[in-house]
């Protein structure tokens, strides 16, 4: 069978549904950041496949860069955020943590 | 089977076997390397769509940045010397069947959708017309990033030192 449009998409079910598995069930808030990851890994992917194979040409290729480019500023972000979190209550496990502030 | 599905089909279980990986792994240092070979895995996976530099990007950015950035984490924010590094998931057969469900829909629209799939010709770099569209097409949005990756930056390093006020 050849590979085509459906198989590019098939892996990339696969990486969103584990992703979305990774930030529903790790406890620690580094690992809930690298299922995100993977989400945005995954629709990358598409943004890829679908201008491969239909008609996007190379916009596909541009939104798939914005979408790195805003991975970037969210993990930097979202480290920030966890980095005060541990620096707060101790630990970075996100069952836990039931406080906004101490 | 030809030399590019063979490829193909190498990439994508290096990214879904490491994904699996990251996400069941009670080491997170462990989880964290997996998820380099899954970034590798998806860069590759971008060559065999013909997207040279945004494979080229996928391994600068996330491979040299972010997960740097998440090691970096793991290890500020675990006492490494004394307490091992483990983490444990919860709700995971819940999880299972929900995701379980969820992936059957999205499998079954995927498969059941019309897909319009045509193969076009493979250019042979892309980099000059991602340029090229960058900066006529894109400019405003491109600047627009700029200025997000900068308040992105600020914002971090303040938000991380907040402890003399």
């Amino acid at each position: 069978m050849e590979v085509g449009l459906n198989h590019f998409l098939t892996v990339s079910v696969a990486l969103f549904a584990l992703g979305l598995y990774g930030v529903v069930t790790r406890k620690n808030a580094v690992m809930v950041l690298m299922g995100v990851e993977l989400i945005l890994n995954s629709a990358n992917i598409n943004f890829v496949a679908f201008s491969r194979f239909g008609n996007l040409g190379i916009n596909g290729q541009i939104y798939a860069l914005f979408v790195i480019i805003l991975a970037a500023a969210e993990a930097a972000i979202a480290l920030a955020i966890v980095l005060n979190i541990y620096k707060t209550f101790a630990n970075v496990n996100i069952d836990e943590i039931k406080n906004l502030k101490e | 089977m030809e030399l590019y599905d063979i490829i193909f089909y190498l990439f994508a279980a290096i990214t879904i076997g490491s994904a699996i990986v990251v996400v069941n792994s009670k080491n997170i240092v462990h989880a964290a390397f997996s998820l380099l070979l899954t970034f590798f895995g998806v860069s590759g996976i971008y060559v065999l769509l013909g997207a040279d530099f945004i494979a080229v990007v996928q391994i600068m950015v996330y491979v040299g940045g972010i997960l740097i950035l998440l090691l970096f984490g793991v290890m500020l924010t675990n006492r490494i010397t004394n307490v091992d590094i483990r983490s444990g998931s919860i709700q995971v057969i819940p999880a299972i069947i929900g995701l379980a469900i969820f992936t059957a829909i999205l499998f079954w629209t995927m498969t059941s959708t019309n897909w319009k799939s045509e193969k076009f010709e493979l250019p042979t770099t892309t980099a000059f017309q991602i340029g090229d569209i960058l900066l006529s097409e894109y400019v405003l949005i491109f600047e627009l990033l700029g200025i997000l990756l900068l308040i992105a930056l600020i914002g971090a390093a303040s938000i991380a030192r907040r402890d003399k006020e």
